[in-house]
């Protein structure tokens, strides 16, 4: 009798299924925005990737097959379990579709699990950890902007092949920092580098120059900073201070915003290497984005987080539309096999594990002498072709990875 | 060697932060009996005061160092004539819940219009060399936040301990009915003193906004270890925060050279210990 039960439940579920290919569930697309609204990274997600996602629902025309989209949105406050109740309840009860955006890699790995168990889409902008397309990667889950093997690969490659062959890292006690340490040392080696020591430090120190000075004293050419947001600005500020960039030992910021940039100050900043996603100033069409983004956010520019919900929204909904439904595996086989082409990104590729693919960019801060306004802080010194930027599929860690 | 002695350096400089800081808890805690949470908004306040005094005005960073404790202070005035003065005949709780609910405001404030993640400022010219001390580089800036902190928390300690304004303030403390009957207005001079003890955190922010990050989520990072401190030191005792915060400061520039993974919980840990063995603190007396 209990056997009957089940074959009934997933049948019940399997004519669900079917029914819902033929159209939008709940007669609604609703997409959820859920970021740091309010903490230390909420100056690159926050109110901006909000309004970036209203600005993908708008260019679509507020509707899909016939449906209105609707969005909502929610402040995780860095925390995963407020994350993932917040998920759990959105797909729900309140009829969520899809989740965008998830800044901070323990929320983005906890909802990520969230919309696995559910078999709802979770997109991913501003987290970093590899670990979303490696081995926790979700058949459901997409990672769009950046990540942290790119990270390394494109400043770590960069860094040694200009002469910076030996290194010290300063790096966030947590997972995060540890990861990103880990992939740079390897990629430093790989290219001939050495790395000379590293020293991690607490998340949010106030005072870096006890790390500074034992970098110093390690006389390696190049410092890499293993960490982000304040205690990445507060290590730059204070090496400053201390000389180390004027006694010839360069920087190397691992995880780097353009408000972060905006938070130091190019006098400070500049000279230093960053790879990124996106930037602003990159091409006419990021340019034509980036004036309408600011026209709506207190003349901001974007980042290469907000510009990424922009993007991964629209590529959902442009999914949604071309495939007649709003049925997540279908969406996402549709995600799979559309190419993104947007000011975004340009001949993107989404692949099984999760990664999108697209070219990422080595980029270095001005001298004040060339910049001509507040926000306009980096050159792009060169682009990594996406194949080379992540990580290959030979070597993934994903199950989802035929081999 | 070379290490840890420029540690000890390193650790001097950030003690003086918390000796200054602690200061004004202690001192605000002694005469007031509140303890306020708010004090690492108004230590933030302090830096913007700086941030805006150079961008909207360009008030210079030495006029800053005048200005901003007074702005900030007028604004601790405001809070104690409005909010906080009807809370003194109640538990010490109430107080804390007030100012934590300010700190919480004012920060969400200060978000809300410049962002989390932080202004850029810059110190004066005249100081941003450094000094060779042949052990290490010493930026003169660094050399500059000792001095001023140390003068600052010495003519404080002077003033509360060896002056009749100070011995007015202890009276008041002791036993405001008796003391007021002497003639001496205790309700202004509870107000003043809240408003020194907030002006020295404004004081201590103008001096971090060249070296740390000024955003509106400095003070609360600051605060938690800056409150250990006073617990070590002993609420109230105005030398002992001076003296443990210092001590405090080269304690944990020590560790970061040992066990650098360990530097953010040793304060905690020798608060731990303080009080199982001493509740009242190194420098408190037991009541």
């Amino acid at each position: 009798m209990k056997k009957m039960g089940w074959v009934a439940l997933i049948a019940g579920l399997t004519s669900v299924g079917v029914l819902a290919q033929s159209k939008v569930s709940d007669d609604v697309v609703k997409i959820g925005v859920l970021t740091d609204m309010s903490g230390l990274y909420s100056d690159a997600g926050g109110v901006g990737a909000v309004v970036a996602a209203k600005m993908a629902i708008e260019d679509a025309g507020g509707k899909v097959l016939g449906k209105p989209i609707e969005l909502i949105n929610s402040d995780h406050q860095n925390k995963a379990d407020i994350a993932a109740n917040k998920a759990r309840e959105w797909y729900d009860t309140q009829k969520v579709d899809m989740i965008a955006e998830l800044l901070n890699s323990a929320v983005a790995l906890a909802v990520q699990e969230v919309g696995k168990q559910k078999k709802r889409i979770t997109m991913v902008s501003g987290a970093a950890a590899s670990r979303l397309t490696g081995a926790d990667c979700s058949p459901y889950g997409v990672h769009w902007t950046y990540d942290t093997y790119a990270l390394s690969n494109g400043t770590g490659k960069a860094m040694v092949k200009r002469g910076g062959d030996t290194w010290y890292f300063l790096t966030a006690d947590y997972a995060f920092g540890k990861n990103l340490e880990k992939d740079t040392t390897a990629v430093v080696k790989a290219n001939g580098g050495k790395v000379l020591g590293s020293v991690l430090h607490p998340l949010s120190s106030a005072d870096f120059s006890g790390y500074l000075l034992q970098a110093k004293a390690s006389k390696a050419k190049v410092i890499g900073l293993a960490n982000a947001g304040a205690d990445m600005i507060n290590s730059v500020k204070q090496a400053n201070e201390f000389g180390i960039t004027k006694g010839g030992q360069q920087l190397a910021g691992l995880l780097v915003f353009d408000t972060d940039i905006d938070s130091i100050g190019l006098p400070i900043a500049q000279g230093m290497y960053l790879t990124t996603g996106f930037y602003w100033d990159m091409n006419d069409d990021s340019r034509k984005w980036a004036k309408r983004f600011g026209e709506r956010h207190k003349g901001k520019m974007p980042t290469m987080v907000q510009a990424g919900v922009y993007s991964q929204v629209s590529h959902y909904l442009k999914a949604i539309a071309a495939a007649g439904t709003d049925d997540p595996d279908t969406v996402m086989k549709k995600m799979r096999d559309t190419p993104i082409n947007d000011f975004f990104a340009k001949n993107g590729k989404l692949r099984e594990d999760g990664r999108m693919v697209h070219d990422m960019y080595l980029a270095q801060v001005k001298k004040p002498s060339e910049s001509k306004g507040r926000w306009d802080n980096l050159k792009i010194v060169q682009t990594i072709p996406g194949d080379q930027a992540y990580r290959s599929l030979k070597d993934s860690e994903c199950s989802l990875v035929k081999k | 060697m070379q290490a840890i002695l420029s540690q000890v350096m390193i650790g001097l400089v950030n003690g003086s932060f918390y000796a200054i800081l602690s200061l004004g808890l202690a001192v605000i805690f002694g005469m007031l009996n509140i303890i306020n949470f708010s004090h690492g908004a108004v230590y933030m306040m302090g830096a913007f005061a700086a941030w805006m005094g150079l961008n909207y005005f360009g008030i210079n960073y030495w006029a800053a160092l005048l200005l901003a404790p007074l702005v900030v202070g007028l604004f601790g005035i405001i809070v104690e004539k409005t909010m906080l003065r009807w809370l003194y005949k109640l538990d010490h709780l109430y107080g804390l819940l007030l100012t934590f609910g300010l700190a919480l405001i004012i920060e969400g404030l200060f978000r809300n219009f410049y962002g989390a993640s932080g202004l850029p400022y810059s110190g004066p010219e005249a100081f941003s060399g450094a000094f060779d001390l042949g052990f290490m580089i010493l930026p003169k800036y660094r050399a500059w936040v000792i001095v001023a902190s140390l003068t600052v928390c010495i003519a404080t300690w002077y003033v509360i301990e060896r002056t009749r304004l100070g011995a007015y303030l202890r009276a008041g403390t002791e036993n405001p009915q008796l003391t007021q009957a002497f003639g001496i207005n205790v309700p202004r001079m509870v107000t003043l003193t809240y408003g020194f003890g907030v002006a020295l955190a404004g004081f201590a922010g103008v001096l971090a906004a060249p070296i740390y990050q000024v955003s509106p989520l400095m003070g609360s990072n600051i605060i938690i270890v800056v409150f250990a401190v006073v617990v070590i030191g002993g609420m109230g005792s105005i030398l002992g925060s001076i003296l443990t915060g210092l001590g405090l400061g080269v304690i944990e520039g020590l560790t970061k050279v040992v066990w650098p993974e360990a530097s953010a919980i040793v304060v905690f840990l020798i608060m731990a210990i303080v009080l199982v063995l001493r509740p009242a603190g190194l420098f408190g007396r037991e009541k």
